[in-house]
């Protein structure tokens, strides 16, 4: 059973699955979204019987800068090192859109007024679409975190759901982008180090299944993301590409004889059909394919930090260990060098429990949600194709 | 990637049912075709042949099937004939497919890429249609220069076809000249079908550049989500073969197989939009080229008319001058002249009235040709874009139960 949105957000995009047990003490979702110039606003309702909240019901506005300082905590947080930390929602774009709003504004004097509101119904049903992915976005990553039972319990996590006024956290500066890109070098670094790390062996079959296969999948689905967003982007342009040749052909069709009137007005009516065909087939497209497989491919990088951790966990341990028989051996600082091999020894069989719980989780995530999606996409390209292809009325 | 030999399909295979319903007694059992396109030589000599079968029943050929082997400059060169001998009386003769130097010269030097099989396998096509358009002219049928050219197994090369020859230049700089002549003649115009006929034609000729113009970014763009589509459906597979669930690597590895078949008929509509759509649309954009240039003809004709009556009203005032003057054998020769201008202006009006028949029976018949084109290229174009809803159909619902099958 997998945690689920309201009936009455009917519109709303959920191609992600959260909750395999299905747990509604704590229940969040983004009842609001106001998008105003260059910034968007979240309305984030939470309702809850846990006694921590003041309240069972409230709500509190957020932006996207406060779900990324969210994030951040978690994964800073030594606690969680063990833990899946859910992907943070990216960035609302809308650059794009309002780009080609703006040119269509601009005017190209040679289109008539019917293609004109065509292609501008086409951009704002773009434009809408966006949003309601952002606020989709947003909304499974607050979700995955309520439903988990360890992240749900987080103190940051409370504050981000109830405290009324903004958190106050700006944006990260230019220095904070750079320092965080190069913290994922260092990482990647040291990674390369550890693995490389004589003496280093990996005991657990799990986890070297799991390593290896991380690896291959998340490089696999990025490719596929990449890909998928091509063939929607395709469909998209197609779809433009009919409104001027139904256009002309209506054209054709009232100025021509008329033993081809009804010829021309049939192509033009099909092309009609054609262009709200391919323009929902991009959008289905972009929803239970390309989104789905975005967020699995940060999740499945969320996975494979989890699985860096442990090893950096490891490693230390291994490091312990061998400063312990140093220090046995010198007969000097035993005591010291015994007490931190044992919390190297807890803190590494502690992650690598949890690590394989989550691990187990984040497959059946993954296999429902693949499911779910592909049913769905599979069900919406049959109601489409048969819209689209009547076959009484030709001549 | 693979090579795929695929033949455009050919729009005129209904040749025998028009003749069977023909009403108005023209009787065409006649059929060519083009195929078989052959290099022949290497390097920038090379060219490709192309073997031209002709299939009918008519009597004015000695055998009822036969074939011969001809290159693209002898399809050139038989337009030229046809167009120097009909053109200038009125009849609309079917334009030859356009010479193509950057696509020809790749041929040329050899590349056995999908771009040069495509340009020869476009070529081939369009001379076809060409072929089949002038045969099914009535008057164009009788000419011997058509039947030579169908027939005999030895053709004279035509060389003034050459794109940058001289003759090719000479031709280039006389249509300019035309053209600037056709602003300067003012002709009363006595009979307002022309003039109606003549905007028609113009309005349609704008509509379908414009529609032309469309349908070649289509097609340009379906073949792109063709290549789209194969891409995603390879990454798809690869995905399938990470996955370490089974029943989803399955479900994955059919999504790819579904992808790829999706590939194959985005790549066949593609196909139909281009040489059902866009090639209807190029050939009738440049076969009313030649109708305009027909109505132009006729100009001239006029002109000619106009002109030869003004040299007579010459003469008789030099007549009448003489006359007054008294210069006895002066008369005589502005008789003379009298008499000879006034047979040019009889032959003038003969041959203005004779195109004028011409041209409106031309027309008509071009009209009735092109409803009938057109209503068949569209339901078939209709057709294929339906087949394809279809097609996609089959195959999702194919997949679906392989999507539910995922534990």
């Amino acid at each position: 059973m997998e945690g689920r949105q309201e009936a009455g957000k009917e519109n709303k995009p959920s191609s992600i699955s959260v909750d395999p047990q299905g747990d509604s003490s704590l229940q969040v979702e983004i009842s609001d979204a106001v998008s105003e110039r260059d910034k968007v606003k979240f309305t984030v309702q939470t309702k809850s019987c846990l006694p921590h909240f003041a309240q069972t019901e409230f709500s509190v506005v957020r932006q996207h800068e406060e779900f990324i300082w969210l994030h951040d905590a978690y994964v800073e947080n030594e606690e969680y090192a063990g833990l899946i930390i859910p992907p943070a929602p990216p960035r609302p774009d809308f650059e794009a859109s309002r780009e080609k709003l703006q040119k269509l504004g601009e005017g190209d004097s040679s289109i008539t007024r019917e293609e004109f509101a065509k292609m501008k119904q086409e951009l704002e049903a773009e434009y809408l679409a966006i949003f309601k992915k952002t606020v989709a976005m947003h909304e499974v990553f607050l979700q995955r975190l309520a439903a988990h039972p360890t992240l749900r319990r987080d103190h940051n996590f409370f504050v981000f759901l109830e405290y009324g006024q903004d958190l106050s956290v700006r944006g990260k500066n230019r220095k904070e982008l750079l320092g965080g890109f190069l913290r994922n070098i260092v990482k990647s670094a040291d990674e390369a180090l550890i693995t490389s790390m004589s003496g280093l062996k990996e005991v657990d079959d799990f986890f070297e299944h799991e390593r290896t296969f991380l690896l291959e999948y998340h490089t696999r689905i990025r490719d596929a993301c990449l890909r998928a967003d091509r063939v929607m982007q395709s469909h998209k342009c197609l779809a433009d590409d009919y409104i001027p040749i139904s256009a002309a052909l209506s054209s054709l069709g009232t100025q021509e004889v008329n033993q081809l009137k009804t010829s021309f007005f049939k192509l033009a009516e099909l092309f009609e059909r054609l262009r709200k065909l391919e323009g929902r087939v991009a959008s289905d497209e972009d929803l239970k394919l390309s989104d789905m497989l975005r967020y699995y491919m940060r999740d499945s990088q969320a996975a494979k930090d989890l699985l860096y951790r442990r090893l950096r966990a490891l490693a230390d341990y291994e490091n312990a260990n061998k400063a312990l028989d140093k220090a046995r051996t010198r007969n000097r600082e035993v005591r010291t060098a015994e007490s931190n091999q044992q919390l190297c020894c807890r803190r590494f069989e502690r992650l690598s429990d949890s690590a394989k719980q989550e691990l187990m989780d984040f497959k059946s995530r993954r296999v429902s949600s693949f499911r779910k999606n592909l049913i769905e996409l599979a069900e919406l390209e049959l109601k489409h194709a048969k819209g689209g292809g009547t076959q009484d009325t030709w001549v | 990637m693979e090579s795929k030999s695929i033949s455009a399909p050919v729009i005129f295979d209904r040749s025998r049912e028009e003749i069977e319903e023909e009403a108005n007694g023209d009787v065409f059992d006649i059929e060519i075709g083009v195929s078989d396109p052959e290099k022949v030589g290497d390097g920038m000599n090379a060219y490709m042949a192309y073997r031209v079968t002709t299939k009918t029943s008519l009597s004015m050929f000695s055998k009822s099937e036969f074939s011969v082997k001809r290159r693209f400059s002898d399809f050139l060169g038989l337009h030229s004939k046809l167009a120097s001998k009909y053109l200038h009386v009125g009849y609309i003769v079917p334009p030859a497919p356009e010479k193509s130097i950057v696509g020809m010269t790749k041929v040329k030097v050899g590349k056995e890429d999908s771009s040069s099989t495509e340009f020869v396998e476009k070529r081939r096509a369009a001379l076809e249609r060409y072929l089949q358009r002038t045969v099914k002219h009535p008057t164009l049928l009788q000419d011997p220069d058509l039947r030579q050219f169908l027939e005999s197994s030895e053709l004279p090369r035509a060389v003034n076809t050459q794109a940058l020859s001289g003759a090719g230049i000479l031709r280039m700089v006389n249509k300019a000249a035309d053209a600037v002549n056709k602003m300067t003649i003012k002709m009363n115009e006595s009979d307002a079908w022309f003039e109606e006929k003549q905007q028609q034609f113009e309005n349609l000729d704008q509509q379908l550049r414009k529609l032309h113009a469309s349908v070649e970014a289509l097609v340009c763009h379906r073949k792109e989500l063709s290549a789209n589509t194969a891409a995603f459906a390879k990454s798809a597979a690869m995905l399938g073969n990470s996955e370490d669930h089974t029943a989803l690597s399955r479900a994955l590895s059919q999504l790819a197989e579904v992808e790829e078949k999706i590939d194959q008929l985005h790549q066949e509509q593609a196909f139909a939009d281009f040489y059902m759509f866009s090639e209807l649309l190029s050939d009738y954009i440049r076969l009313i080229a030649a109708v305009k240039g027909v109505f132009d003809h006729r100009m001239k004709c006029w002109q000619k008319w106009e002109d030869a009556q003004i040299t007579l009203l010459k003469k008789r005032e030099t007549e009448a001058k003489m006359m007054v003057a008294n210069k006895p054998d002066k008369i005589q020769q502005a008789k003379n002249e009298i008499r000879e201008w006034e047979a040019k202006v009889q032959q003038g009006e003969r041959d203005f009235e004779q195109i004028s028949k011409t041209i409106r029976k031309e027309v008509g018949r071009f009209e009735a040709k092109r409803v009938k084109d057109f209503k068949t290229v569209i339901i078939k174009y209709l057709e294929s874009l339906v087949q394809t809803q279809q097609q996609l159909i089959k195959y999702w619902e194919a997949f679906l139960p392989e999507a539910k099958a995922i534990a």
